[in-house]
C-alpha cells in the first residue's frame, strides 16, 4: 500500500488464468471480474436435467457446443426407475442438442474429462458438480457451480468470479511408504478445518507435490472442496505435459502457466512430508482426521475403493500392494469401483485387478455408486465402513445410521484384509 | 422484489449459519420453497420466519450459509422479503447462489456494531449501511456495477432474460 504497482504486478498461476479469461492484464484477489468459458462439463444430475431444462426455458442455443462435455456418471449402472429416467433425459437432451462431446458411462467425470483431453494448463473451466477443483491438478482453473449458474454458462459462455486469495500448501521431502497424497490432505482438512480454505484457492507445491503422480495430485485437488475452497491448482511441470501427451489434449504450455515466485499469497502452510503418517478421518467430517493409529482396531463392515478421489490407477495400485497374496477378512465387504474403463482396463492388463480379485474384492462397475450410497457397496443400517471418497457426512453413503471413515487405499485395503482400521504400513 | 437500497430492521445472528438451517432438510424436500420458507431459520429461531418483514436485513458474522449447494437456503431468505443480507464471510456456494436470486449479499467487518432491531438503511451499490439506531455509517466491500445490475433485474435468471432480449 502507499507505494506504486508495477505495471504488470506478479501474479499466482490462478490469477493469470483469470486474468486471461476475463481479457484483462492482471488482476487481484478481491476483484469481480467475468470471465470466458473455455470448457463446461456437466453430469447427468445436475445437467441436462436441472440446468438444460433452464436452458431450454430461456430458449437460446447453447452458446458453444465445442466447448461443452456432458459425462454421466452419477446415476449410472442403477435399476432405480429414476435414476434410469434420469438416463433417459440426459441422452435425448444431448441427442436433441446434438452435442459433439458426450461421454456417457465411461467413469466418474473428474477423472473422464482429463483423460479424453478436455483439461490442459492455463484453461478457465467450470463444472456442475463441487469437485471440478480436480482439474487443478493438470494447471486449470476449474471451478463448481450450481444449476442455475450452468444453466446461465450455457447460454451465454461467461461467468462472474471474485477473485480468490491464494493458500499455499507446501510439502516438504518425500511421503514415506505408505503414506499418500490423501493423507497429506486429510491432514490439511485436521490441521485447518472443512472451511480452511473457504473462497482462497489451494495452491499445493513443495518437493513432495513435485514427485506426486498427476494421478496424487489430483487426489490433492480434488479434495479442496472439502476444505471450503473455490478450487485447488498445482504448477503444471514435465509430469503434466508427459501425461497430457497420451490424451487428445493440444498445445500443451506449461511454460506459460506458471505463477510468479514473488506473487503475493494470503497465507502459507508447511507440513514435513516425511513426518506424515496415514491419516484416517472419523465419522461424519473430513475434518476429524487423525493418525490411523487413534482408530486402529475399529471394525469395519465395509472397505471400498472409488470415487474421484481415491480409484485412480495408482490408488488401486496401492490397494494391490497392501492385499498382494493375502485374502479379505471374512465379514468385511470388500469393493473396488475403478475411476473409469481407461483405468479398470490398464488395471486389468497390468494385473493389479487380479490382485484384488484373488484377495477377494469385487469389483463394481465404474461411477460414483458407492460414494453416494447406490449399488451393492451402499452402507447399510449400522454399517460400519472405511473408504477412499472424499466426503464422510451423515447418510452420505448410505444409511443415515452407517459410520465411514476416509482413508487412502492404502489404509482401506488393509482394513479389507484385517477386518479393522489398520495401519497400512504393517503390510509393506 | 424489494429495493435493495430502502432501510429495514436487522435480524442479527452469529457464525456458521448454516444451510441445514436455512432450509431444513423437510422444507425443501417434497415442499415448494414458498411454503418451505416458513421453515427457514426454525432450528435457531423458530419465531424468524413469522416475524420477519418485508424489507427487513439479515445480518451474520462469519461463514454465513455453510453446507450444501442447495439454492433453497437464499432463495427462503428472498421469499421472505429480506432486502440484504450482511455477514463477516460467506460460504461461497452461498454467496453466489444469494447474489444470483437477486439478493445483495455484502461483506462487512463491522457487523459487531448492528444489534437485532435497528433501522439500517443499506445502500448495495455504494457498500454502505447506515445504521438509523446509532447514526454510524459502516463500510462493506462494494458490489460492481454489474452484479447490482443483475440483483435489480431480481437474479441471475431474469437478468439473462433481459439481455437476452435487449440483443
Ligand atoms: S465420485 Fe463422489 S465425489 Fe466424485 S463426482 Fe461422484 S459423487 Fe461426487
Amino acid at each position: 500500500m502507499g507505494q506504486s504497482q508495477p505495471p504488470s504486478q506478479s501474479m499466482t498461476l490462478s490469477e493469470k488464468i483469470i486474468a486471461k479469461a476475463a481479457g484483462l492484464d492482471s488482476v487481484k484477489p478481491g476483484d469481480i471480474v467475468t470471465c470466458a468459458v473455455d470448457v463446461a462439463m456437466m453430469h447427468d444430475s445436475s445437467g441436462p436435467r436441472r440446468a438444460g431444462k433452464m436452458l431450454d426455458e430461456l430458449g437460446v442455443p447453447i452458446w458453444d457446443k465445442d466447448k461443452l462435455v456432458v459425462i454421466t456418471d452419477h446415476y449410472t449402472n442403477d435399476e432405480d426407475p429414476n435414476s434410469v429416467e434420469i438416463q433417459k433425459i440426459t441422452h435425448a437432451w444431448v441427442a436433441e442438442k446434438q452435442l459433439p462431446h458426450f461421454l456417457p458411462e465411461q467413469g466418474i467425470c473428474h477423472v473422464v474429462l482429463p483423460e479424453n483431453g478436455f483439461l490442459k494448463p492455463g484453461l478457465f473451466c467450470v463444472g456442475g458438480d463441487s469437485h471440478s477443483t480436480t482439474a487443478g491438478a493438470f494447471g486449470a482453473f476449474m471451478v463448481g457451480i450450481g444449476a442455475t449458474e450452468l444453466a446461465s454458462v450455457l447460454a451465454t459462455g461467461e461467468i462472474w468470479v471474485r477473485v480468490p486469495e491464494t493458500l499455499r500448501l507446501d510439502v516438504s521431502g518425500c511421503l514415506s511408504e505408505g503414506v499418500a497424497a490423501k493423507d497429506v490432505i486429510l491432514k490439511l482438512c485436521g490441521d485447518i478445518g472443512i472451511m480452511g480454505a473457504n473462497y482462497m484457492v489451494v495452491e499445493y507445491g513443495g518437493e513432495a507435490v513435485k514427485a506426486m503422480t498427476i494421478d496424487e495430485r489430483m487426489t490433492l485437488t480434488n479434495m479442496a472442496a472439502e476444505l471450503g475452497g473455490k478450487t485447488g491448482i498445482i504448477a503444471p511441470d514435465e509430469t503434466t505435459a508427459q501425461w497430457l501427451a497420451a490424451t487428445a489434449a493440444s498445445g500443451v504450455d506449461i511454460k506459460t502457466w506458471q505463477g510468479d515466485a514473488d506473487a503475493p499469497v494470503a497465507k502459507t502452510i508447511s507440513m514435513d512430508g516425511t513426518a506424515i503418517s496415514p491419516q484416517v478421518a472419523a465419522p461424519s467430517n473430513p475434518e476429524n482426521a487423525a493418525d490411523v493409529s487413534e482408530h486402529a482396531g475399529t471394525p469395519v463392515g465395509q472397505a471400498y475403493i472409488g470415487a474421484c478421489t481415491g480409484a485412480k490407477l495408482d490408488d488401486l495400485r496401492m490397494a494391490a500392494a497392501i492385499v498382494n497374496g493375502r485374502t479379505k477378512a471374512t465379514g468385511t465387504r470388500f469393493f473396488v469401483a475403478p475411476g473409469s474403463n481407461r483405468i479398470r482396463d490398464a488395471a486389468a492388463d497390468e494385473g493389479t485387478l487380479k490382485i484384488l480379485e484373488d484377495a477377494g474384492a469385487t469389483i463394481l462397475p465404474t461411477g460414483c455408486g458407492g460414494c453416494i450410497g447406490l449399488g451393492p457397496a451402499r452402507l447399510e443400517e449400522n454399517m460400519t465402513g472405511i473408504s477412499s471418497t472424499n466426503r464422510n457426512f451423515v447418510g452420505r453413503a448410505g444409511e443415515k445410521s452407517s459410520k465411514l471413515y476416509l482413508g487412502s487405499a492404502y489404509s482401506v485395503a488393509a482394513a479389507a484384509i484385517t477386518g479393522e482400521i489398520t495401519d497400512p504400513r504393517e503390510f509393506l | 422484489m424489494s429495493d435493495s437500497n430502502g432501510t429495514g430492521r436487522a435480524w442479527v445472528y452469529g457464525d456458521n449459519i448454516d444451510t441445514d438451517q436455512l432450509a431444513p432438510i423437510h422444507s425443501y424436500k417434497n415442499m415448494e420453497a414458498e411454503e418451505g420458507c416458513k421453515f427457514c431459520l426454525e432450528p435457531l429461531d423458530p419465531n424468524f420466519a413469522s416475524a420477519v418483514k418485508i424489507g427487513d436485513i439479515f445480518v451474520a458474522g462469519n461463514n454465513m450459509g455453510i453446507g450444501s449447494s442447495r439454492e433453497q437456503a437464499p432463495l427462503h431468505l428472498k421469499l421472505l422479503g429480506i432486502r440484504a443480507v450482511l455477514a463477516k464471510s460467506f460460504a461461497r456456494i452461498f454467496y453466489r447462489n444469494t447474489l444470483n436470486f437477486g439478493v445483495p449479499a455484502l461483506v462487512c467487518a463491522e457487523v459487531d456494531r448492528i444489534n437485532t432491531g435497528d433501522e439500517l438503511r443499506v445502500d448495495a451499490l455504494k457498500g454502505r449501511i447506515e445504521n438509523l439506531n446509532t447514526g454510524e455509517t459502516l463500510e462493506c466491500e462494494p458490489l460492481p456495477d454489474h452484479l447490482m445490475a443483475m440483483i435489480a433485474d431480481g437474479g441471475l435468471m431474469p437478468h439473462l432474460k433481459n439481455k437476452l432480449q435487449r440483443e
